[in-house]
Parts: C-alpha cells; structure tokens; sequence
C-alpha cells in the first residue's frame, strides 16, 4: 500500500496546478480516490462520518447486476446455439455470451465516462460515481445485436441530454440507462423492433434469421402475445402455448434484452439490494401492486386474449422485472419522498401493464412507464410536501386556539 | 405525568471510551478564556483594558447589537490578552486565574419573592444571561422577550454523552433554585424531560414548579429541539427559552449566594483517552488541566480535541479552552491517512448505518472512529435514510434545499423555526453524499434572522 500511495503522490504534482497535465486533474483524482480513500478530515459540522459513500452505494448496485449480467452472457450464447440448431456445452454457450456482451459494457463504460470526465473538467467538480451504475445498465437493457456505435452514441446522448445539461448526478430527471434505450428504440426502430434488423439478424438472438431453424422465431414472449392479440381469433390458451411456458419466463431462458430476461436472478438481486439496504423496497413493492392490479383488472374486463393472460404473466415477462429492481428505484429520477414512493411505483406498474396490454405499437411497456413516472416524479413530492406543510399549519391552529 | 414519547427514529452511535464515574478536581490552570465565538451572532465589544484586574463575575465584554448583554470573567485575575483572528475577530478574552478565587456579589435572594424584571436584571448583570438561548435561530435569549415556555432537557443522548444524574448529584437544591428563578421568566410552563428508565435523580424526578416529560429512544431524543417538536412544537411567531441542565444550576447558585459561581462538570471522554473521567473546573478552564498524561501516544495518530460531543462539539487546539456551553470533551483520532481501496474493503473497524458493513452484525461492538471524511462532496443522491435519523415531522431534504437556494417561504414553511444544527448532525452523519447540512442549517438560520431584523 506504501509502494502504491507514494506512487501517486509522486505523480499527483504533474496533475496539480502548474502541472504538465493539469487538465487532467479531475480524471487523476477519479482514479486516485477510487484507490485511496484520502486523508482528507471533517472541518466543520459533524466530526465524525458514516461510512457509507457514494462509491460503496453504486458498488452494491453492481454486486446486485453482477448474477443478471452472468446469466445474461450464458442465454445470449443459449438463444444463438438454439436458433441455429446446434447442441453446445454450458462453457462454449457462456463464452460465446461473454464475447458478444462485453463489448457493449466496454463500449458503455468509455464513451460514458470520456463524457463524465470532460464534464468534471469543465465544471471543475469531482467525477461523480452514478455513472459506474448507468454504464453497466445500458449493457443489459438493449438487445446483444445492438451495433456497438449505437451503443456508444446512445450512451452519450444519455449521458450529455439526460443528465449533463441538468447538471450531472443527482440533478437529473430521467433515469439515464433508460434514456439510452429510448433514444436507441426511438432512432433506430428498423434496427431495434421487429423481429429482424436491416443486417438480416433477429434482433433479441445473435443470429443471422436466415440460416436459423424453422422452429425458432427469435421473438420475445412480450412480442408473441402482442401480435397473437392483434391477429384476434386465437383463444388465451392458443396464445399462452405460443409463449414459452411460465416457468422458462421465470428462469430466463427466452430471448430478450441482454439482462432483463431471468426473474429469478433479479429477484437475487432485488434482495441483495433490499437487504443492504441500498434499493427501495418501497417502490419494488408498490410496482409490483401496481401491475398485478392492472393485470386483475384487465382480467375481468377481458376483452381480448391479451387481457386474460394471467396476471402475474406480466411480472415475469419482458423487463417489468429488471425494470422494477433496478431501473424504478433509481433514487434521484425516483420520487423522493416516502410516501410519494408508493404512488411513483404504483402507477409504474399500471401504467407497463396498460401500455402492453392497450396499445398494439409498442408491446414493452416497462421503460416508457418508467420514464413517463420519471417527470411526474416532482409532482408527486411537490404534493407530499404540500401535504406535510398543510399538517404543519393545522398543527397551529389548536395551538392558537390553546393560548387565545 | 404525562405519558413516555418514545422516539423511534434516530440512531446510537457506538463509540468506544465511555467515562467511569468518578469526580475529580484538577488543579486550577495559570489561563483561562472566554470565547466570544461561542455565541453565534455576538459583536463583542470589550469593557475592560489590559492588566485590569477582574473578578469571577466582573464583566469583560458585552453584545454591541444588545448592550444588556454582558460576559462575565469565569474567574478572578488579570486581564491579560485578546486573541484575535482573521478580520481582527475577537477569538479568546484570556484571563490569568489568582490563586483564589474573588467574587463580585450581585446579593443573594429567593427569585420567588422577586419580580420578573428583578430576576432579568440579575442575571443580565452578572453576566449569566447568556446561557439562556433561544428557538427559532438558536442563539442567545433577548431580554425583552417573553417565552411561551422554557425548556430543559435532564438527560442527553449524544454519543458518550455525560450522565446527568451523575452531574446534578450534590447539587439538587441550586437546580431546584434555578428552576424557580426561570418560572418567573415565563408566562408558560418550564417543562424538564427525562430519560423514561435512566433519570433517577431526584433532582429531577422531584423538580417542583415545572411540568415533568419522559422520553424514551435512540439519540437524539435527549435533544431539546425533538422533545419541544414532541411536547409543544414551535410555530411561527413562538419563541422558547432553552437550557442546559448546568447553567440552571449555575442560575440557582447565583440566587442562593449572590455570586457567579462558574464551576461545572465537565466528562472527558473519547477513544483516546486513557482514563475517561469527570472533572469539576471552571467555566473557560484549560482543557491541559485535565488532559494531561492522559491522552493516548501513537505514533501514527494525532487526537482531535473537540469541547462538546462528536456530532457538533467544536475542534478545539490541544491547549484551547473549554467551548462556554459544553461539559464535554471528546478526544477521538483524526482521520488524516489515505486508506488502500478504504470505500470497497469492508472492514470491521467502521461503523455505518447501512447494512454494506459488517456493524449491523455486532451490535455490541464499540467502534474508535475517526474523523476521515471518507469520500468529497456529491449532490444529494440517495433518498429515505435522512427521515430515519430525525424523528420530527419535518422533511429533512426538502428543508436542506430550500435552504441552499435560499428560498425562505419554503424554509418557513418546512419548518426551520423548529430546528437547530445539531438537529441536523445526525442527518449530515449518515449523509454518504457529505453533505455539510449542520452549516447549511446555521446558514439558513441566519438568513431567516436577518430577514426579519
């Protein structure tokens, strides 16, 4: 440790002011304070610190990703051996994952963090960490087929539009990672919805459509439902065969973004997040309500076969999972109040389950709910906050009236 | 009595070196000092001129926004030096002790049988008005107004905090007088809190003329601020008198025997400390008087002095004086050496409130924290863990933000009448964006006084 941290100090002069590269300071003291937690001491207010940082915040958010990344790389090379109708070992099918999945974290991480680093520099603050969170969401929430400058521009519209211009970490409205997906669906809908891309590959499945097996459609469960729904004479169970059973929705192994497609890891996650106590319950919760009441409702109304698909079918389906774990409980997009947390994650749930069942243009509901909840976040609060001042000015009066 | 308000939200800290109890009385020191900066918002102005000669009870300076005001000499002696800061600030009034102590007699008198403004007067001229502050601002009480209530806490919740009970022991009859003294301050009541299972002095359980609370819960339900947000919270317009347990005493001693008598208890405590203890010395002591050969050596460490408790205490230089509202000094090590991979490694020598270390598994242990700051400043991030250290109806971020835009209708209405820095140390402790909040809150204070001066 003494070899290392004289190391530093040996170079820090070179980055300080005067330095030859002292341009450079705020990417030196990125990496010197994600070595060293400096020597720096309390000056005024509380002596001592928890401590509980940023760093080791994000750093459990990771932990939390780190089984849905793993599992994610394993059912890319899964989906591709299977649509191309070879059998492979669990290690050939995971390397093949881990070779078309890393890349899109490389390419995340670096064009986000060049961007977090200019604007550390320019705004002379410290690299703020809530980066190292988005740049490994970004990775698991797009499809694996998704060309790495897709990737790398997407991340940094996400990066500048959704977070940057309003001030960086912690002044943002929008979640960044699903600001990136956005941008991706939104700009590139012939390379991101459907089933193929222009480049004759299926969009969810590393593989080119053309040579695949006749039995495999490359479709996410989301995408199977939504056009049995629209085709309109098929009954709930003709469409639910159609679909990967229940149980392989829960474990994950249907094509889909990169991370969102095993519930049973997320559910890992959520308790890891839960458990140290770094993620909402609260808001996990209330999603959850949220679209197990839309689904119910939309049971007993059910008009078409799409709205009498069980209702837990859209907890295990698509990204409602991942999206609820780790992309609703985002806690500076999130709404920040206690109770506002409830209703935030609530409409969440019902706002995913409407957009899937009720509009036939989109079959994914979970990021437009997120982000649409995202803006109204601050209104939420700006109504639990009026409430507390309203109990605060009934508190006076009978105070008033006691003294009178 | 009333009923126990149990505080559910707040938080402990385990901190190792907690005091034995036992009294000693070290010897007097050659210097002892009154700091104007121990009272916020003070424009000292000095009354006497090097090489006067004071009593213990002699006034030395006074406010020059409220001229009533004055600050008496702690001791008898010589006034020696004024040491000054930036902008030529006025830091420490240094006075040399004699060897005996000499007092100014301001009469004795049982304050039931004298007027309000005779009870003012008295304590305005022996210059014991100070130790009354006041909410909202939490700053020294003016002498015009008058309190809808006076409150008192009896016990204190701050990590290694002195046992009260232990403190007012022996001295039961001056704190009954001093009660007395304060009813006739008041058209309200005097309300006394106590710990629900702790308070067993009769000083307290039995204190005549006031209206008895217990409290129960972590820190810091000893805090006067929650206890009045919990008994009789502050509104607009409302302005409370507060006090510390000692100063009553000191109050009373003034009406039984006519002098400022400035002895208190002061506990030294901390995890550098070999032999924690208590101490009876004099206001503005020395703190060599009692720390020395009894701080722990280590190489590697350097101890941070701090007159007051670990969450707002004040950092004081190892021969500074003793801070004008304190009976405390902790001694902790500073934090000053870089730590290898210090944020990812959970080590068991860190104590958090998060479940990310291993503390919430060893609720036993006690911990020898330091005063590493751990991480710079970041924007407020993390949400929910502020509201389960401040057990008030008051939205603790909210606040924080109405403040660091300066937007005083919402500070009014958030409820910054209610609150004073060291309310907010444990929210500012658990921060892991190290975010300065008991500054931010002094700020905010400040500038909702100003805008109504």
């Amino acid at each position: 440790m003494k070899a290392l941290h004289n190391l530093v100090e040996k170079v820090k002069p070179q980055f300080e002011k005067g330095g030859r590269f002292q341009k450079f300071y705020r990417t030196f003291e990125a990496f010197e304070t994600f070595l060293f937690v400096k020597g720096d001491v309390t000056t005024r207010g509380s002596h001592i610190r928890d401590a509980m940082d940023m760093k080791r915040t994000m750093f459990h958010v990771i932990i939390a990703l780190t089984p849905v990344l793993l599992f994610g790389m394993w059912n890319v090379g899964m989906q591709h051996f299977k649509a191309m109708g070879e059998e492979a070992a669990f290690m050939d099918q995971f390397l093949f994952g881990l070779i078309k999945v890393l890349p899109l974290v490389v390419v995340s991480y670096a064009s986000g963090l060049i961007v977090e680093f200019i604007f550390a520099t320019i705004r002379d603050h410290e690299v703020n960490e809530g980066f190292l969170v988005s740049g490994m969401l970004i990775p698991l929430i797009i499809p694996v087929t998704t060309p790495l400058w897709m990737v790398a521009v997407a991340t940094v519209f996400a990066v500048i539009i959704g977070k940057e211009v309003f001030g960086g970490t912690g002044m943002n409205i929008l979640n960044p990672a699903l600001l990136a997906r956005a941008f991706l669906f939104f700009a590139y809908p012939a390379y991101l919805s459907g089933e193929e891309n222009p480049a004759g590959n299926f969009v969810w499945t590393q593989a080119p459509a053309d040579q695949a097996v006749d039995a495999y459609s490359g479709a996410t469960p989301l995408a199977e439902a939504a056009t049995a729904s629209a085709a309109g004479d098929v009954s709930a169970s003709q469409m639910m065969e159609s679909m990967p059973s229940a149980f392989e929705m829960f474990i994950g192994t249907i094509p889909g973004s990169v991370g969102e497609t095993s519930t049973l890891l997320v559910l890992l996650g959520a308790v890891i997040l839960v458990a140290t106590g770094v993620g909402s319950l609260r808001i996990m919760l209330s999603v959850v309500v949220g679209g197990l009441f839309t689904g119910l409702l939309f049971n007993l109304v059910a008009v078409n076969p799409f709205m009498e698909l069980p209702a837990y079918y859209h907890l295990i389906m698509g990204g409602f999972a991942f999206g609820t774990v780790y992309m609703a409980t985002d806690p500076v997009s999130a709404s920040q109040t206690g109770s506002g947390k409830y209703i935030y994650g609530f409409l969440i749930g019902v706002i995913t389950v409407l957009i899937r069942v009720v509009n036939p243009a989109y079959p994914e509901g979970m990021m437009l709910a997120i982000l649409f909840m995202n803006v109204f976040a601050p209104l939420i609060d700006h109504y639990v906050v009026e409430a507390n001042i309203k109990r605060r000015m009934k508190r006076l009066k009978p105070v008033a009236e006691q003294s009178a | 009595m009333s009923k126990v308000i149990h505080i559910k939200r707040g938080l402990d800290i385990p901190l190792e070196g907690a005091a034995e109890k036992i009294l000693q009385t070290p010897s007097r020191t050659a210097i002892y000092a009154v700091k104007p900066t121990d009272f916020h918002g003070l424009f000292p102005k000095m009354l006497v001129s090097e090489g006067d000669k004071v009593k213990a009870g002699t006034p030395l300076f006074y406010d020059k926004y409220n001229e009533d005001v004055v600050f008496a000499s702690p001791v008898s002696g010589t006034y020696k030096q004024l040491v000054r800061g930036a902008k030529r600030r006025i830091l420490e009034v240094r006075i040399e002790a004699d060897p005996q102590d000499d007092y100014v007699d301001f009469g004795a008198a049982d304050p039931k049988s004298l007027s309000r403004e005779e009870v003012r007067e008295k304590l305005l001229k022996s210059g014991l008005w100070p130790v009354i502050r006041q909410r909202p601002y939490s700053v020294i009480a003016h002498q015009e107004d008058t309190p809808r209530d006076i409150f008192i806490s009896a016990f204190k919740s701050t990590p290694l905090a002195p046992d009260m009970d232990f403190v007012v022991n022996g001295q039961e009859e001056s704190f009954q007088k001093g009660l007395d003294a304060l009813g006739m301050l008041t058209d309200g009541d005097v309300h006394l809190s106590m710990h629900s299972e702790n308070t067993t002095s009769p000083a307290f359980t039995e204190a005549k003329g006031v209206v008895l609370h217990r409290f129960k819960g972590p820190h810091p339900a000893g805090n006067v601020g929650i206890q009045i947000h919990h008994i009789k919270p502050i509104n607009k317009g409302d302005i409370v008198w507060y006090l510390d347990v000692q100063d009553v005493i000191t109050i009373g001693r003034l009406f039984e025997k006519g002098i400022y008598d400035a002895s208190k208890i002061v506990v030294l405590n901390g995890s550098e400390v070999l032999k924690p203890r208590y101490y009876r010395v004099l206001s503005g002591v020395n703190i060599t008087a009692f720390t020395q050969d009894n701080i722990r050596k280590e190489e590697e460490t350097t101890p941070r002095f701090i007159s007051g408790d670990v969450l707002s205490g004040e950092k004081i230089p190892p021969d500074g004086f003793l801070g004008f509202y304190d009976g405390q000094l902790t001694v902790i090590p500073e934090g000053d050496k870089p730590e290898l991979l210090g944020w990812l490694i959970p080590k068991t020598d860190k104590f958090s409130v998060s479940r990310t270390f291993f503390s919430f598994l060893m609720p036993w242990k006690k911990y020898r924290l330091n005063t590493n700051i751990r991480s710079g400043e970041r924007p407020f991030v993390v949400t929910g863990i502020y509201e389960k250290v401040l057990p008030m109806d008051i939205m603790p971020m909210q606040l924080i933000k109405s403040i660091m835009i300066n937007d005083i209708d919402k500070m009014e209405k958030l409820g910054i009448y209610e609150i004073a820095p060291e309310d907010f140390a444990l929210p500012e402790y658990v921060c892991p964006s190290k975010i300065e909040m008991q500054t931010i809150v002094r700020e905010g204070l400040d500038s909702m006084q100003k805008e109504f001066a």
